[in-house]
């Protein structure tokens, strides 16, 4: 066995015990710095697996996004860990329990087991037909090009997902700001760490962006890092949510998907198809395209983060 | 001159590795939480550091190379931050374990 070898199966190791470390974890905001640290890992997972783009995502969306939405969800829960419900859970209630995440995992490995050895593939195709997209990078080709109707519902799942969360907001708050107001004082350390950190992070998210054409990279992972640089500027209060009503909030938010889907109705009257792109004019489309997805998902994530409106709205 | 760069990664990373190892042995033993932090900023920064010192002989460009050394300065800053920030909570509210 190879170096690299060692590595790989060390490093499934360590995925499997932070896994069941998280699951055994004694409270909430353990489990959640269990489930940050398993998902960074399986981003050097997918790196192993030369799936840089997956990597990118896992790292900025599953681990980071997501990581700061459950640490927000454990503080919020703090208090109320044991409610009565867990404490009455009997054994044969755990047991029972167990038997069912047993049976969920035996068929979830028999299903990947019993997969044929050369699964069914487009990868040929695809590779084949990409020079037509003028693109370097497959993947940003099958996310906006050939698989673009799916890419396009992805992003109005995002926008559904903060009217979900607006809606938790009390009656008077409808339309309020979510969120800390900004302070007078914000604390010192943090406010220092975003105002360095934010130019630097908004540079390497553009970038990011920019070169998913041709490498790994694209409007997801580059507009999860714009998004993490809004929320560290509001976490270290140097600014303030805006306000759930403010029409610039909005229109930001459907930008990315209502572009996308514009270009795509374009493609039935121009280019014959539901989403086709003009021959020669493709490459300059979906980096047009790409370009208000990234700004929405920059807008959108904050703002599932921030939580629903907290302060009654402005008149 | 191949051999001796080759040397001096191995020996930089190394010594990346064992501070690193130190850290993370300090942050398992140290009894509270501010020494603990104290631990782990020895894999913060000179492990880090250390680490990136030895690959940079290695970089592709000098693009790469000073992409290693901005990562090296980015987790120097948020490490900084996010132990001040531990320090400052646990002095307020006192030691959570």
């Amino acid at each position: 066995m190879s170096v690299l070898q060692a590595l790989d199966v060390g490093l499934a190791f360590l995925v499997f015990a932070v896994a069941a470390w998280t699951v055994f974890a004694p409270g909430p905001f353990a489990a959640t710095v269990g489930y940050v640290v398993y998902g960074l890992l399986l981003s050097l997972v997918w790196i192993r697996l030369f799936a840089v783009d997956v990597a990118l995502t896992e790292a900025a969306i599953g681990s980071g996004v997501t990581g700061v939405l459950l640490i927000g969800a454990a503080a919020r829960l703090r208090g109320a860990e044991t409610t009565p419900a867990e404490e009455a859970l009997t054994g044969l209630t755990r047991l029972f329990a167990a038997g069912l995440c047993l049976l969920v995992a035996a068929a979830l490995a028999a299903v990947v087991l019993l997969l044929p050895d050369q699964g069914p593939t487009l990868a040929p195709q695809s590779m084949e037909r990409l020079p037509e997209t003028g693109l370097g990078n497959p993947v940003t080709a099958v996310l906006i090009a050939f698989r673009s109707f799916d890419t396009m519902l992805e992003k109005v799942v995002l926008v559904l997902g903060v009217v979900g969360v607006w809606s938790l907001a009390a009656d008077r708050y409808w339309g309020g700001a979510p969120g800390e107001a900004r302070a007078e004082r914000p604390e010192p350390t943090l406010a220092f760490f975003a105002q360095v950190l934010a130019p630097i992070g908004i540079l390497v998210g553009v970038h990011v962006f920019w070169v998913g054409a041709d490498e790994p990279g694209g409007a997801f992972q580059g507009g999860a890092i714009l998004a993490a640089m809004w929320m560290i500027v509001m976490m270290a209060r140097l600014t303030e949510a805006p306000q759930a009503s403010a029409f610039w909030l909005r229109l930001a938010l459907i930008a990315g998907p209502a572009v996308f889907l514009a270009a795509g109705v374009a493609g039935a009257v121009v280019a014959g198809g539901f989403f086709a792109y003009p021959p020669g004019l493709a490459k300059p489309l979906i980096l047009f395209i790409e370009t208000f997805m990234t700004f929405t998902i920059a807008v959108t994530l904050p703002m599932l983060v921030a939580g629903p409106p907290r302060r009654e709205p402005r008149r | 001159m191949s051999l001796a760069l080759d040397l001096f990664s191995i020996a930089a990373i190394s010594a990346g590795v064992f501070f690193f190892l130190a850290g993370t042995v300090g942050l398992l033993r140290f009894p509270d939480a501010l020494s603990r932090l104290h631990a782990l900023t020895k894999a913060d920064n000179l492990g880090l550091g250390l680490i990136v010192l030895g690959l940079l002989p290695r970089a592709e460009s000098l693009l790469a190379a000073l992409m290693l050394v901005a990562i090296w300065a980015l987790v120097q800053l948020a490490g900084a931050t996010a132990a001040q920030l531990i320090g400052r909570a646990v002095r307020r509210k006192g030691p959570a374990i």
